[in-house]
């Protein structure tokens, strides 16, 4: 018997994100790379630990290598504790035979003995795919203080855009009495952003009754949390204010990303004290040289920039050589840009190289139709040759270009 | 495994005197370098890269900041269950006659007893360079050498601190001249040397046992006729930081790309410790020039020639030219400065103005307020 941890979290990071394209064909979601020197599961790693939850379970599935690689040891989070610490738990095979992941509920029943054994209080579910900062801990009080089952984290979202999300209709006092994922005619502005805390004991019960229901789809959202209301348990929904977004398609990935430049938007990762976590390799301060030129960007160790730089990310160890031109990019670790290339509304992947003179994206104000222009992408390892172009929306694979 | 047979010394607190302004507050090792790094990261990381897991650290008084930075000796991979990283408390130096190097080996008698490995490398932390240390290894065991110096070739740094060796055709060591310095070129030593472990501790006995205590004239000369002393010589990039002046230019040289690519070679990276800073961000009127910058910066200003460290903040229209900011420290809106050192977390007041010259920055203490 280990010994109890109050909370115990849980977070599911199995997805395989195929809204990301090429950025996950070898890749787990959560470990995208984000911010100039951080990978989506930073975030709610690093929420973890400051919220002072030190038991952590990452369900993986889907491409776990890099992903496992990167949590190691945990750490970088300080999650590498005697008691506790971050577990990676992937699908195993029992006596009673194997199975994959069949649901997001499915995959914490199949680990219902991992939690176990620290008998915990209350269970935290999390996603892999949301940049914010949280205190998890205030939501747990809160969870305490309303004697609930289940609270699921609510943000607010402008009504006409309210059909798009999973919406709670909620009473005076914050209980739910509906759920209505994506509404056409929406009651509430209150979207659901995956974020649970269960008590244990209840989310146990149901877990083990949704297993057993061969109709189920075995997903939290669709059938464990529906299942709870009905038979009348008391969920709450709880407002988060502040930033929060999802960065599960190739749009919302590179908008996060901006909101870095922006001191409005309230993305804020200088802060001491909610500092995100993550790990990195050793590299030198970064260089820019005489004749470059950077406006509003993000710069991190190992870069190298001989060009111009504006309203972009540069990752790990990103070269940009003289008269290159990167504007409203996202350039991820290890990349190149090649002499008079030109990187703009794009994602520019690990370890791609951008050759001579080629062009990746255009600038929306100079397309002809607007509704044609996307984020061009090019996929990790792709290599744009000499002169060659990326249009608007395209994806480059590595695979693809060699043929 | 070479590696598993040799153990790391570091004399963390040997030379500081050079370098009075900067280690006021801390000892030599923990001088920050270079944007991220401290000195004692140089010799740390080499050793770690040479495949060596058992290094001790002989420090003295003021090692409060060495070991916030070393902490566990984590980031080195020096946190081990077997082996790893031994911060050797400090030994009375300001009663040590000469460097106290023999006093503090002898002071560390214990360490030394105890210890398995067969050799010792010792190595002062006043040196910038990616030494392979492996190859001097071998060297030294293929020459069946006692002790081997490992050294540069040309002028001298010092104009009368080093230690000058002349070599034979087969690169034994004929003689040596310590404090010495030469407008020609020479042989001139790193502070470092490969010495069996067991003649390490009977040399150091002798040495007290006779009253003697300098390590450089009464433990390395007086051995130079009597045991096989061998030079091995390292052809790579090396600043070492004899003075204020040295270090300033030695900063300055990490904006040459070659200078970079040796220091920091992916295949023998210098660790340090992590900070968790998120990364540098420029703002929309700055201007940047031949700059090296640390993460956590914000850079609002101009920069040129500069090298910032993690979290130095750079007001809207200040001009910094030629200067070494260290961590956390912040210039105000419109001051100029040029040719300065600013240690951690100085405060420039907006409009302040500072100007030295290349052959001698101004420098600002620790928490200076200007």
């Amino acid at each position: 018997m280990l010994p109890k941890q109050e909370v115990v979290a849980m977070l599911l990071a199995g997805g395989r994100g195929s809204r990301l394209g090429v950025l996950t064909n070898k890749l787990a979601k959560p470990a995208v790379p984000f911010g100039g020197r951080y990978r989506i599961i930073d975030f709610p790693l690093s929420n973890c630990v400051n919220s002072g939850i030190e038991t952590v379970g990452v369900l993986t599935q889907y491409q776990p290598l890099e992903l496992n690689e990167y949590i190691g040891s945990g750490q970088p989070w300080d999650l590498d504790s005697m008691n506790g610490g971050v577990h990676i738990l992937q699908p195993y095979e029992r006596s009673g035979g194997s199975d994959w992941f069949k649901g997001t509920a499915n995959a914490i029943y199949q680990n219902i003995n991992f939690i176990s054994r620290y008998n915990p209080e209350y269970v935290v579910v999390l996603s892999g795919d949301h940049i914010y900062k949280m205190d998890y801990s205030k939501m747990i009080d809160f969870h305490k203080a309303n004697d609930a089952a289940c609270t699921i984290a609510v943000y607010e979202v402008p009504l006409s855009e309210a059909s798009r999300f999973g919406i709670l209709n909620t009473n005076a006092d914050g209980s739910i009495y509906e759920f209505d994922e994506k509404p056409k005619v929406p009651k509430s502005n209150l979207a659901s952003m995956g974020i649970y805390v269960f008590t244990w004991e209840k989310l146990r019960k149901y877990l083990e009754d949704d297993e057993k229901d061969p109709n189920s789809s075995n997903d939290f959202g669709k059938n464990v949390l529906p299942n709870m209301l009905n038979h009348g348990e008391r969920m709450f929904a709880y407002r988060f204010e502040g930033y929060w977004k999802d960065v599960g398609t190739i749009d919302s990935l590179w908008d996060a990303n901006m909101d870095m430049l922006n001191p409005k938007a309230g993305l804020d990762l200088s802060r001491d004290d909610w500092r995100i976590y993550s790990r990195t390799p050793v590299m030198p301060p970064h260089y820019v040289a005489k004749g470059a030129k950077v406006q509003n960007s993000l710069i991190t160790e190992g870069c190298n920039v001989y060009g111009d730089l504006e309203f972009s990310v540069l990752f790990q160890g990103v070269y940009v050589a003289p008269g290159a031109d990167v504007s409203y990019s996202i350039v991820m670790p290890g990349a190149v840009i090649e002499e008079g290339a030109k990187v703009q509304y794009a994602i520019v992947a690990e370890n791609a190289v951008v050759k001579k003179g080629a062009v990746v994206g255009k600038d929306p104000a100079e397309m002809e139709n607007r509704d044609d222009w996307g984020v061009a992408v090019v996929g990790p390892d792709a290599v744009v040759p000499e002169g060659g172009f990326v249009a608007p929306k395209e994806m480059l694979d590595a695979e693809e270009a060699k043929g | 495994m070479l590696g598993n047979n040799v153990m790391g010394i570091l004399f963390a607190y040997v030379n500081e005197d050079r370098v009075r302004d900067l280690t006021s507050v801390r000892v030599m090792a923990s001088i920050p370098f270079g944007g991220r790094y401290r000195l004692v990261d140089f010799p740390l990381s080499n050793m770690v890269n040479s495949g060596i897991n058992k290094v001790g650290i002989i420090t003295e008084e003021n090692y409060q900041s060495l070991m916030d930075h070393l902490g566990s000796g984590k980031s080195w991979d020096l946190s081990r269950k077997r082996e790893g990283l031994y911060l050797l408390p400090p030994f009375g130096k300001s009663n040590a006659r000469s460097d106290g190097k023999i006093e503090s080996l002898d002071s560390i008698r214990t360490f030394l007893n105890g210890s398995q490995e067969e050799y010792v490398i010792l190595s002062n932390c006043d040196c910038v360079a990616n030494v392979n240390y492996r190859a001097a290894l071998e060297q030294h065991e293929a020459t069946k050498a006692d002790i081997t110096i490992l050294y540069r070739r040309g002028t001298s740094p010092d104009v009368n601190r080093n230690n000058i060796y002349t070599l034979d055709p087969n690169g034994r060591i004929i003689e040596m001249l310590v404090h010495r310095g030469s407008e020609q070129d020479v042989n001139y030593g790193m502070g470092s040397c490969i010495i069996g472990r067991e003649l390490l501790i009977k040399l150091v006995d002798d040495c007290m046992a006779r009253n003697e205590y300098d390590f450089d004239k009464n433990l390395i000369q007086k051995s130079v006729p009597e045991l096989n002393v061998m030079g091995f010589e390292f052809t790579g990039t090396a600043y070492t930081i004899t003075s204020f002046e040295a270090y300033f230019h030695a900063n300055m040289q990490l904006m040459d790309p070659k200078v970079r690519a040796e220091l920091f070679d992916p295949n023998r990276p210098i660790y340090t410790k992590v900070r968790d800073d998120m990364p540098s961000k420029y703002g929309l009127d700055s201007s940047v020039s031949n700059s090296l910058v640390a993460d956590g910066c914000v850079i609002e200003g101009e920069i040129e020639n500069c090298v910032l460290f993690r979290g130095v903040k750079i007001g809207r229209g200040a001009k910094v030219k030629n200067c070494v900011l260290m961590q956390d420290t912040e210039v105000g809106e419109n001051s100029r400065l040029d040719f300065v050192v600013a240690d951690k977390n100085v405060r420039f007041s907006p409009e302040s103005v500072m100007t030295g010259t290349s052959g001698y920055p101004v420098f600002v203490e620790k928490y200076g307020v200007v």
